[in-house]
């Protein structure tokens, strides 16, 4: 059983994209092994670079084992005339690759037929390999692929070697015009001339060692245990984990190091956020910050694709850059000063938000309304909110969007009219900590930006994060440009998420039919609004699109099971802080043997209600106790208003755990009646209020969640 | 001092080892376009050369204008006019990155005491109706080329495709050199006096006086006039070309009256839009708005001009591609400007 590699030697790959090409491409030789009867007895393992993609396996069959089966021919009359083969039976035999004298004859239902036993001789793994693996290394989906000669098969950059080899022998495919061989590459720089590989397995890798190129896994130990060395060298120093910026400097790299370097102290006065995004995002850098006050430290750390700096050389050449980001930045930090805010509010007039939505002026206009009837609600319900923070937060939200500072870091946005506005005097007679609390709301107004991220820490920058969103989603729906498909350009999708999260963490009284109301309310009036479609059906779309989200929330970030997702958002899915409530009482309730029956017994009120309307039974609106003949339905019937009403007091005060248990209760009565009661009987009137019964029942009942959904044992 | 180096080259010794480089390895040197551009991507021997089946090598200087990054002469590594090497292999031979790595040791780069990495970055220029991809080359941390395989010219798919590399001549002297400032670069030392010229010395002024006039005094409503009548002239000749096309087929002359059509001229007259558009958008004449639809203008004569251009080369017209940038969020052409 011998050994594969294949190693596609290729000129960079961006470092985003390695890790899953190289699952893919483990994958799909891993897929293609199996369907060619050649499965190994091992895993596929891996190893791979910047320049490079390889698999080995180890103890692959050096062919497919050989296939014998039975195969049937010509019926016996038609092969044989006076009991000579006729040219049928010549033909049949050739086929099958045997004598005519070894045919077999088989009885069937229509009669008697030829038949041999074939054997098809299994192909070598070889061949097989060189003719399969082209197509699958052209079939890995890269985000952005190239042409490097036409025609051509498609690759991410341009292949210019291949190792492919069974055991010592080399495996003639070939992949866009090169063949493959048995000479690697070693690191650019580090080594020299070719690399030969005698065999699969650790000889290659040792070969690559030997030529300074280590494997994923190496290279990361290798920059941990470096950085760790370099920070060792700052007393109570240590290295900002970032695993992000692992990742990409893992696989921007063959054979890493790491080198300190440092920077002025002066640059220390820029906020932090500034200093970090240019190490961090400019420059794959690694921040250095002091271990017990976790203030940064005049020190960067950057992995390096050589074995060392032995002159200081490289140090030299990072230091000199970093300077001159840092004087670029503090440039614009000191520019930006020069014009406040409340000036830029004017020149955002000029930058538009969206074509047909008009400028970001007039954006931060609409979100300053929105907020204060969003606030108004919130302050309605009880709890201490500061509008006129809002107020004037909304108001100077976008003005970062005019300096010099979020046009060189976009990633800043938010962020730097945060810090902005905790400098600038905003209003001749604003308190301190009112300013602080705008530059907070300012500062957060992106959060969460995912549903790991965090919300926004205060209410006023999460009323803030809310309307922004909400006024995107409105004027983009409202102009028809909703999300399709994977087609998402505008992130309303990711936007929308926020604003569940939002709403659920801060636990607000927002019901998103009003949000959105009012949203749209905003733009009244204004040239947007021109320009909406008439084809949108606007509250409708809205509600099936937070559906979704809500659903997305609930099941993938809060950990609901997806039939109380389902149960729960079929009752309701306007109020987000409700439904998580609900979703938690069905959680815990779900286990009672009650609470599982009354679900069986809805799914087959359900059952008997949509047939009773698909074969147009009349249904009673209002039940007539007099109609009802059965102990068991008027038992069940008296029962109801009783239950509703209790269960209607506890869901007003959102105990839906006491309320769901008083739904359980019923139980027995509905247990009863469906022992003792037929639904479907001929006497129309008695029908139609038996079924009146069972409708009341499901109506009032189904208002925390929709319990036929909920999958029971019956019903898996 | 950079401590790699102890005589580094100055600005222009650099751009002769650059040139004698390419010179041996086949470039034909163009001199720089004498009609302003944005980049060296913009001049004739890439935006036309890159077309159409022909190989070509050249290698060239060039002055590259942009206007709304001039800093008055005050920022050490900001710059309107900043010079790139340019370089166009078509097709790319197979060894093309281990050549361009080998320029670097001509520049007098020890890549044993350096780092090199090679980072994606693609770029896109909506002007040009062009794309490409490939990496920005980082050495200790600083960009100093961009090396790009063009896939896409004037909407047109390339085939062969080209190699580009751009070498950022500031960045690189500063590197070398070991200063902090741009003007602190030294151009050239008399061998006899051992005098220096800074590049201070020789750009300086040039700087200040074309910030006043871009951020300042440029008249607006006359670039606009000048936008607009360059603008006419080429789409009028594009149409002419176009009609000639026609004409020749209908009485079978065709070639002869094709070959001397000047596309060329037409292509001048791109430039000079695309150059006036740059400096109206520097005086803040051009709202957002605006800005999309005057770069569509620019566009549809760039692409035009490149469709007219394989037309006459060959006989067969160009198609233009229906593919768009795989990549929607592909920067826009950023080509190495100083530090």
């Amino acid at each position: 059983m011998p050994d594969f590699l294949l190693e596609i030697g290729c000129e960079e790959i961006p470092a985003r994209m390695i890790d899953a090409a190289s699952l893919e491409l483990r994958t799909r030789l891993s897929d293609l092994l199996q369907r060619e009867r050649l499965a190994a007895s091992q895993a596929i393992s891996y190893l791979d670079t910047p320049r490079r993609l390889a698999v080995l396996v180890s103890g692959i069959p050096s062919a497919q084992p050989d296939v014998t089966e039975q195969i049937n021919g010509p019926s016996v009359s038609v092969a044989f005339k006076d009991g000579q083969p006729t040219p049928a039976a010549h033909a049949f035999a050739k086929k099958a690759g045997v004598d005519v004298s070894q045919l077999e004859r088989v009885t069937t239902p229509k009669g008697e037929y030829l038949s041999a036993k074939v054997t098809k001789k299994g192909r070598a793994a070889a061949d097989l390999l060189a003719e399969l693996l082209p197509k699958e290394i052209n079939s890995i989906y890269w985000p952005k692929n190239m042409y490097w000669r036409k025609p051509s098969e498609k690759f991410v950059r341009p292949v210019r070697w291949l190792v492919a080899l069974l055991d010592d022998q080399v495996v003639p495919l070939e992949f866009d015009g090169i063949r493959a061989g048995n000479q690697s590459r070693g690191h650019r720089i580090l080594a020299d001339g070719p690399v030969p590989i005698a065999r699969p397995g650790n000889a290659y890798v040792d070969a690559l060692k030997q030529a300074k190129v280590l494997g994923r896994g190496d290279r990361e130990a290798q920059i941990r245990k470096a950085l760790d060395a370099a920070t060792r060298t700052i007393p109570g120093a240590r290295w900002r984990e970032d695993k992000a910026l692992l990742d990409k400097v893992v696989n921007l790299t063959e054979y890493p190091s790491v080198i300190l370097g440092n920077f002025d102290p002066e640059f220390l006065e820029l906020p932090e956020e500034v200093l970090v995004t240019v190490m961090r995002d400019h420059q794959n850098y690694f921040a250095i910050e002091d271990g017990s006050t976790h203030k940064l430290t005049p020190h960067f750390l950057a992995v390096l694709n050589t074995d060392g700096d032995p002159q200081g050389i490289i140090r030299h050449g990072h230091e000199r850059v970093l300077r001159a980001r840092f004087n670029d930045a503090r440039f614009f930090w000191q520019t930006d000063q020069k014009h406040r805010l409340r000036e830029r509010t004017e020149w955002l007039k000029a930058v538009t938000f969206q074509k047909d939505l008009g400028s970001y002026y007039e954006k931060a206009l609409r979100v300053q309304r929105l907020c204060s009837w969003s606030a108004e609600i919130i302050r309605q319900s009880g709890t201490q909110i500061r509008p006129g923070v809002i107020h004037k937060a909304a108001y100077l939200a976008k003005t970062d969007l005019t300096t010099e500072l979020v046009k060189e870091f976009t990633e800043l946005q938010g962020i730097v009219g945060g810090l902005y506005a905790r400098v600038q005097q905003l209003d001749a007679d604003l308190p301190e900590n009112a300013r602080f609390a705008i530059a907070d709301a300012i500062y957060d107004q992106y959060k969460p930006e995912s549903m790991e991220d965090s919300v926004p820490r205060t209410l006023e920058g999460a009323v803030l994060s809310i309307a922004d969103k909400a006024d995107s989603i409105a004027g983009m729906f409202a102009l028809g440009l909703q999300p399709t498909g994977s087609k998402d350009p505008f992130a309303l999708r990711r936007q929308a998420n926020g604003i569940v999260k939002t709403i659920a963490e801060y636990k607000l009284p927002l019901h998103l039919s009003r949000l959105f109301a009012d949203a749209r309310e905003a733009y009244r009036g204004s040239e947007a609004e021109k320009k909406f479609s008439a084809k949108v059906d606007f509250p409708n779309s809205l509600r099936d699109f937070f559906r979704e989200r809500l659903e997305f929330y609930l099941r993938d970030a809060l950990g609901f099971k997806y039939d109380v997702v389902n149960a729960v958002l079929a009752a309701g899915s306007d109020d987000v802080v409700d439904a998580v409530a609900r979703a938690q009482a069905v959680t815990k309730v779900r286990p009672s043997a009650d609470f599982e029956s009354i679900s069986v017994a809805f799914k087959r009120i359900k059952n008997i209600l949509r047939q009773a309307a698909e074969t147009k039974k009349e249904i009673a609106g209002t039940v007539e106790a007099a109609a009802l003949q059965e102990a068991a339905e008027r038992d069940l019937a008296a029962r109801i208003p009783q239950a509703a009403k209790a269960v209607a007091a506890l869901s007003a005060q959102r105990n839906y755990e006491p309320a769901l248990i008083e739904i359980s209760k019923l139980r027995p009565a509905v247990d009863t009646f469906f022992d003792k009661v037929m639904v479907m009987v001929e006497d129309d009137r008695l029908r139609a209020n038996r079924l009146g019964l069972l409708q009341t029942l499901l109506k009032e009942f189904s208002t925390i969640a929709d319990f036929s959904e909920i999958v029971t044992e019956g019903t898996k | 001092m950079n401590p790699s180096k102890p005589n580094p080259p100055t600005f222009q010794e650099l751009i002769l080892r650059l040139q004698t480089f390419w010179a041996e390895r086949g470039c034909v040197l163009q001199q720089p376009y004498d009609v302003e551009v944005g980049a060296g991507t913009m001049a004739p021997e890439t935006f036309l050369r890159v077309l159409g089946p022909k190989p070509y090598k050249v290698a060239y200087v060039q002055p590259s204008r942009r206007p709304a990054d001039g800093r008055y002469g005050e920022n050490p590594n900001r710059l309107y006019k900043h010079n790139q090497l340019q370089v166009i292999l078509k097709p790319p031979p197979e060894n093309v990155q281990e050549l361009y790595l080998e320029s670097l040791g001509a520049m007098g780069i020890d890549l044993r005491q350096h780092d090199i990495k090679f980072e994606e970055d693609n770029w896109e220029s909506p002007t040009l109706g062009a794309w490409g991809i490939g990496w920005q080359v980082m050495l200790d941390g600083l960009e100093i080329t961009q090396f790009t395989y063009f896939q896409q010219c004037g909407g047109v798919d390339l085939d062969p495709i080209s190699a580009e590399l751009t070498y950022g001549l500031e960045r690189i002297a500063a590197f070398l050199q070991d200063v902090d400032s741009i003007y602190d670069i030294v151009w050239a030392r008399d061998p006899e006096t051992g005098g220096v010229t800074t590049y201070g010395d020789v750009r300086l002024a040039d700087e200040l006086q074309f910030s006043v006039y871009n951020f300042e005094t440029a008249d607006v409503e006359k670039a606009w006039q000048h936008f607009a009548l360059c603008e006419s002239e080429c789409r009028a000749l594009l149409e002419k070309f176009a009609a000639l096309g026609k004409e020749e087929i209908a009485t079978g002359g065709v070639g002869r009256n094709k070959k001397r059509f000047p596309v060329l001229g037409a292509y001048d007259l791109c430039l000079k839009c695309s150059h006036l558009f740059n400096i109206l958008d520097a005086r803040g004449a051009i709202s957002v708005t605006e800005r999309v639809s005057v770069i569509a203008r620019v566009r549809a004569l760039a692409v035009g001009i490149a469709r007219a251009y394989v037309d006459q080369q060959s006989d067969a017209p160009a198609e233009e591609s229906e593919a768009e940038p795989v990549g929607k969020k592909a920067k826009p052409k950023r080509e190495v400007a100083p530090v």
